[in-house]
Order: structure tokens, then C-alpha cells, then sequence
């Protein structure tokens, strides 16, 4: 008599009568695979931040890469580590994607210094994305401060390129000195391209700044909206979109039609780190995306 | 669930069985503390006589084998220009023996967080499908207030579970693993008398847990007091060392960081437990700490346990084993930190 204990392989598995493939290339993929990919090209924007025009490089995967406005991707730099970045790009274009990011630290550091060519990896995408077919038919603010402009490049793109499909759009959009501005060569194309009233201020003038001096809720004042009818994108650091928020509150649009975006520490993208808890939820999953009653309703979420 | 009877010396014979072809992990006598009580941990074992089933508590919870201290997510090896990606996650079959009611309600409670929400971690399954769970009921450990959370009760979770009712053992078969199992030694159907016995036997477990908290209002309670001077109080005793996560059973955090090798031809991904009193654990790029007090870390530990993950998966992520304040050195406990916000609110 003895008993031997069944060898359980995980890789091949049926759970509830589906069929669940673990293996590398299907769900894996979203779990620990890293897609390989290719910078292209990287765009100076300002001393700090940089753009990356990244490419997946095997064709099927970069074909099924798929992804909504404000969701972000983990970027694998192997033997250094990862870290979790806004897609800051039209999902129009499937895998290929472009990335703005600042150099803070270890792994951003290192991504500033890769030439185009070099491979990244890349796991995801991850998280809750702007409701953006939920606005359509109504009129959107989409507002940035600072390196917020970056997760609303994504929206910004979803909405310019189906224009017919909105009512009145403007993009409010603040930095702390004209020097910070990103995304410049773009305003021309918001502007005269797809007639959006696309609006900028700036907290510290410079000698060649002509435009308008002030926190970004100056550019709030006097502005005529409808709020039963306007939804609200607001990134930005939380002093920001507090601020922000609280005058939209004002100005009648509700908690609910408010959308901002919560950075938090992350290492997996997954739920199951904890690193990126606020309140009862993860950002990473219930996020980064939350409309502002929630982020009100949970503790520590701003 | 099928229920049947064994006798103690069979049980020592199935162990024996399970041991000739698999690995067993049981709790094992390591060593005394300084007032003579024993010290216990889930350890491997090679025959019956090393385990000691009448423990009360081990330090350690058996967590360890489900979510290791330290553990390889996957594995790069680089060359020619480029680097190729290998993720294993292989357990080889194993039976856990002597796991109370807690311990198995916690890991029913990570399977929560681990398997049943999106993104489910092969790593874990591999073990937790791997691993038989054979259970066993015990006197309270003393300091544990499990019956406040009813996880000193279970209805599953096990392959086996077995009370204690004098010469036998009454056990519950969840699986039909175990079921084949428990079918190598004689099988007895439970009798009147063996169900008698039985139901004393939990009425005396029942009977010994003695500590109480209240937990049922704690979610709301935990809100009202978030600015109470009650986390100052605790906090301000906090070490920050972390090691009431390390022995929690169901804490599960983590941080990931890569290892290069020597050679440089090869680096890991490597993932370690971490803990929210940690300072470091909500700090982002630039230097910002969200939790930048130890006040507010700790908050955040039983916010977590008993506010944020029962809205999240209806039931408190704390099983009551007390292992956090009994290691604790700065003698903070969630016996008398609950009591204390109890006291904020009357
Ligand atoms: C949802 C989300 C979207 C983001 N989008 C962008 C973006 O579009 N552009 C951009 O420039 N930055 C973005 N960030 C911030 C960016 O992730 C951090 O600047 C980056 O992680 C810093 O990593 P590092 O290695 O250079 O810094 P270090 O301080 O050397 O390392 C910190 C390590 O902590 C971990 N970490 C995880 N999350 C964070 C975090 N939020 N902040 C800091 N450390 C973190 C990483 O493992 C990182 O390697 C985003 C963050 C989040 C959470
Ligand atoms: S509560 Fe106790 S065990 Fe936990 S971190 Fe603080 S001092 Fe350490
Ligand atoms: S928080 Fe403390 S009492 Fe609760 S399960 Fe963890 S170690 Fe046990
Ligand atoms: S990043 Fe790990 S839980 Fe959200």
C-alpha cells in the first residue's frame, strides 16, 4: 500500500468548464509575459520628460495589443526592473504605442539614455480606462497639469479622431514655467486641425511667455458650460485635481462625471502586490482611472 | 462531505504511506522559550514520531509554502543583443499535515485574493493544487481570537480534517484526493456514539475560547476613528520592522526587484515579501510617501485587514491567530488596539 499524491500541472487546466490555456503565449501574456518591443524614435520634449515611440515587435502580438484611454503599461527594462507608464497615444494604433515619461529614477534613468533600436518590454495593459464611450453626445473638458498631459494624450486622441461624435471640447491645460509646456508642436493640430478650444496657462511667466499667467482653475472662470451635460478628464497631481474637482463641483457637474487619474506605487499591476492600495481598492485594477466620488469616498486617496 | 472514523494508529500508518512517495510538512517542536513554552514551525518531516500534533500555534503561519519569503517570477538570459524570458512555476506533490482551522480559513481567504479575481498567479496555484491539505481541530491556542472572526469553524478548504474523539479520529473528507488517501487504512462509518463524542469534543474547543473582540462593526468603526489619536498612541510604539506580516497567514504584499547575475549573462525577477509598516512601502519616485508616519502605516495594516478587504471580498482579511501580537516586540496587539477603538466610540 502506498499513495502517490497526483502532479497538478498548471499549464494545462480547465477551470469552471473553461478551457484555461496558461501557457506563455495566451494568459500569460497579461500575467508575466513581456511582449518585446522597439523603440523607434524618442522625442526630446523638455529637459526631463521624453517621448518614446515604442513598437511591438512580433506582428501578432502587436496586431491583438489592445487598449483604452487611460489604462497604462508595465515597461520591462530586464536586470533593471519595471515601471508602470500612461499610454500616451491613439489606441487607434494598436501596437504601436508612445510612451512620455520622466526621469525620476533607476529604471526611467536608464530609459532615457536607450537610443532608438534598443529592446523594452513590456506586460500589460492594465487598469480602468476613461469612459469615453459613455460621453458620447456630450460636450468634455479634458484638463492637465503638469505631466498629466501625458495619460491625456490617450483621450485626447480617442475624441479628436471621432469629433462628430462629441459635443464642444476643450483642453485646459497648466504648467508650472512655459519651459514645461510638452506636447507644443501639437497645439496648432488641436487648434486649427479639430477646432477644439484648447486654452494654457502657466504659474511662473518668462520673459517670452505672452500667453496667460495663473493656476490652471483661473482657466475655469467665465467659462460657459453645461453641466448636466459635461463630462470632465482631469490629470494631474492631487493638489491639482482637488482644486480642480472642487470648482467643477461648483461650476454643477457631478462627482460621477469627473474622471481622474491616481498614481500610486506599483509592482505587479495585478492586484496582488498591495503596493498601490488606497482605501479599499487597487489602483491598478479598480484604477488608476476613478471618477471623483469614489476617490472622495476612499481614505488616503488624496 | 463524507465523514468516517480511523483509529490513531492507523493515522500514524497513513502518514507513514503519504511519506514513502511525497514530501510532508507538519509542525515540528524546534525549540523552548524562556518560560518553557514550546516553539513550533511547519517544517518537513521524514517519519511520523518528528511531528508533534499537539501544538497550540506555530510562529510562522504556513503561509511560507504558498507564498515563499523570496521567490523567482522568471528568469532572463541575454545574448546575442537581446534576452529570452523563462517563467516555471512547478511544485512537486506535497501534504501538509496539521493545519488548523485558522490557518486553512486563511488560506481559503488568499485564494480570494490569489485565484479567484482577474489575473489569477500560476505561481500559487501550482502550489496550492499540488499541496493536500489534512487538517486537524485543537484546543485554542490562547492568545487567538478566531472564534470572534468564525474562523474557528470550517466547512472546507481540506482535503482531510480530523477531531480528536479519544481512541479515534473523526474525520471529514472534502476531495476525493483525500478520499483515496484516507482509503489506504481501515475505514470505519461514524457511529451514534462516535457523533456524540464528536459534537463534545467541539463543544469543549468552544467552550475554552475565552477571548473576545468585536469585530462586527469594525469596518465602520475603522472609518470613524481614522483621525482618532488612538493610531498616535500605537503608532507611536511601532518599530516599523515589519515582522508582524512576515508571521501573519494571510498578509500577502510584495516588491519585486531584479537580480543581476555576475556574469551579467543572466538576471531574475525576484519577489519578496514586503510589509505595509515598512517605510518605504507606499513611497513613489521623487520621494513622496504616501504613509510617510509610522501612525499611518500602521493604520493602513488593520485598515487593510479589517475595512479595505472586507468591502472588497465580504469578510475580514484577519483570521484572529494573534501570531502579529505575539511577535510583536513593541507589544502591539489586535486584541487591545480594537479595544481601544471601541473606546473612541462608546
Ligand atoms: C498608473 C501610473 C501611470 C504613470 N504614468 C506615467 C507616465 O505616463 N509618465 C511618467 O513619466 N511617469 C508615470 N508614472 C510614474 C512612474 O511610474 C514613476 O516615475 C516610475 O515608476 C519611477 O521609476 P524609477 O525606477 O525611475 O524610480 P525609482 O525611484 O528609482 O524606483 C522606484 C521603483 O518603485 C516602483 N514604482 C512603482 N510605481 C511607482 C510610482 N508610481 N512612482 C515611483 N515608483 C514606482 C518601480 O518598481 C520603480 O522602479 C505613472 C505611475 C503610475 C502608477
Ligand atoms: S506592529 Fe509590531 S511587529 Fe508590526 S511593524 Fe510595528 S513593531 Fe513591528
Ligand atoms: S492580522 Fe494578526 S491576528 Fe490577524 S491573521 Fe494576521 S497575524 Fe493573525
Ligand atoms: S500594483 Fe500590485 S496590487 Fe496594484
Amino acid at each position: 500500500m502506498s499513495v502517490r499524491i497526483h502532479s497538478y500541472d498548471v499549464n494545462r487546466e480547465f477551470t469552471m468548464g473553461h478551457p484555461v490555456d496558461y501557457t506563455r503565449r495566451s494568459d500569460l501574456q497579461n500575467v508575466d509575459h513581456v511582449f518585446k518591443a522597439e523603440i523607434t524614435n524618442t522625442v526630446n520634449l523638455t529637459e526631463h520628460e521624453k517621448l518614446f515611440h515604442i513598437r511591438i515587435l512580433d506582428p501578432t502580438e502587436r496586431d491583438r495589443f489592445h487598449f483604452h484611454p487611460g489604462q497604462f503599461v508595465m515597461v520591462v527594462l530586464p536586470g533593471y526592473g519595471e515601471v508602470p507608464i500612461s499610454i500616451s497615444s491613439s489606441n487607434s494604433q494598436r501596437g504601436h504605442i508612445e510612451l512620455c515619461i520622466r526621469k525620476a529614477g533607476l529604471v526611467t534613468d536608464v530609459l532615457h539614455r536607450a537610443a532608438p533600436g534598443s529592446h523594452i518590454g513590456l506586460r500589460g495593459p492594465f487598469g480602468t480606462s476613461f469612459p469615453v464611450e459613455r460621453m458620447r453626445g456630450k460636450d468634455v473638458l479634458l484638463i492637465a497639469g503638469g505631466l498629466g498631459i501625458a495619460p491625456l494624450r490617450a483621450p485626447i486622441f480617442y475624441i479628436t479622431e471621432r469629433l462628430g461624435d462629441y459635443g464642444k471640447v476643450s483642453i485646459l491645460y497648466g504648467a508650472r514655467t512655459p519651459k514645461d509646456l510638452l506636447f507644443d508642436y501639437q497645439y496648432e493640430a488641436w487648434r486649427r486641425i479639430y477646432n477644439v478650444h484648447l486654452d494654457i496657462i502657466v504659474q511662473e511667466p518668462d520673459e517670452t511667455w505672452t500667453g496667460k499667467v495663473g493656476m490652471i482653475t483661473a482657466l475655469l472662470e467665465g467659462m460657459e458650460i453645461d453641466p448636466d451635460n459635461t463630462f470632465a478628464i482631469v490629470c494631474g497631481p492631487p493638489v491639482m485635481f482637488k482644486f480642480v474637482c472642487a470648482r467643477l463641483q461648483e461650476m454643477g457637474i457631478a462627482m460621477q462625471n469627473m474622471f481622474v487619474s491616481l498614481e500610486r506605487r506599483m509592482h505587479c499591476g495585478m492586484g496582488k502586490c498591495c503596493r498601490c492600495n488606497v482605501g479599499s481598492t487597487y489602483t491598478c485594477l479598480d484604477g488608476p482611472v476613478f471618477d471623483y466620488w469614489s476617490v472622495i469616498n476612499q481614505k488616503e486617496a488624496i | 462531505m463524507l465523514y468516517k472514523t480511523i483509529t490513531k494508529s492507523d493515522f500514524e500508518h497513513l502518514i507513514d504511506f503519504i511519506l514513502e512517495q511525497n514530501e510532508i510538512i507538519a509542525p515540528r517542536k524546534v525549540g523552548e522559550k524562556p518560560d518553557g513554552t514550546p516553539i513550533h514551525q511547519f517544517l518537513p518531516i521524514e517519519a511520523f514520531s518528528e511531528m508533534d500534533l499537539d501544538y497550540s500555534k506555530t510562529e510562522y503561519s504556513a503561509k511560507t509554502y504558498f507564498l515563499p519569503f523570496r521567490e523567482n517570477l522568471s528568469t532572463w538570459s541575454f545574448g546575442d543583443g537581446g534576452w529570452k524570458q523563462d517563467i516555471q512555476y512547478r511544485q512537486k506533490p506535497r501534504a501538509i499535515i496539521g493545519l488548523h482551522a485558522c490557518d486553512i480559513h486563511a488560506l481559503l481567504k488568499l485564494d480570494k485574493v490569489m485565484l479567484k479575481g482577474p489575473f489569477p498567479s500560476p505561481y500559487y496555484k501550482a502550489r496550492r493544487e499540488n499541496t493536500v491539505i489534512i487538517g486537524m481541530d485543537h484546543e485554542p491556542c490562547g492568545s487567538g481570537f478566531c472564534a470572534s472572526l468564525g474562523t474557528d469553524i470550517l466547512t472546507h478548504g481540506f482535503d482531510l480534517f480530523l477531531t480528536d474523539i479519544g481512541d479515534r479520529y473523526f474525520v471529514a473528507v472534502d476531495s476525493d484526493r483525500g478520499f483515496r488517501i484516507l482509503s489506504q487504512v481501515p475505514l470505519a462509518e461514524v457511529t451514534d456514539e462516535d457523533r456524540r463524542r464528536y459534537v463534545r469534543a467541539r463543544a469543549a474547543i468552544s467552550e475554552k475560547q475565552t477571548i473576545k473582540v468585536h469585530t462586527r462593526n469594525l469596518p465602520t468603526l475603522l472609518d470613524l476613528t481614522f483621525n482618532s489619536a488612538v493610531w498616535e498612541k500605537w503608532g507611536s510604539k511601532c518599530l516599523s520592522c515589519g515582522a508582524c506580516a512576515m508571521v501573519c497567514p494571510t498578509c500577502y504584499c510584495y516588491g519585486v526587484k531584479e537580480r543581476v547575475c555576475m556574469d551579467l549573462a543572466s538576471a531574475s525577477k525576484v519577489k519578496q515579501l514586503h510589509s505595509c509598516n515598512l517605510v518605504d512601502f507606499a513611497e513613489v519616485a521623487g520621494g513622496h510617501n504616501f504613509r510617510p508616519t509610522r501612525e499611518h502605516r500602521l493604520k493602513y495594516r488593520y485598515y487593510h485587514q479589517h475595512r479595505g478587504f472586507a468591502e472588497a471580498y465580504d469578510e475580514p482579511m484577519c483570521v484572529g491567530c494573534n501570531r502579529c501580537g505575539d511577535t510583536c516586540l513593541a507589544g502591539i496587539n489586535p486584541p487591545d488596539v480594537i479595544a481601544d477603538l471601541e473606546q473612541e466610540n462608546p
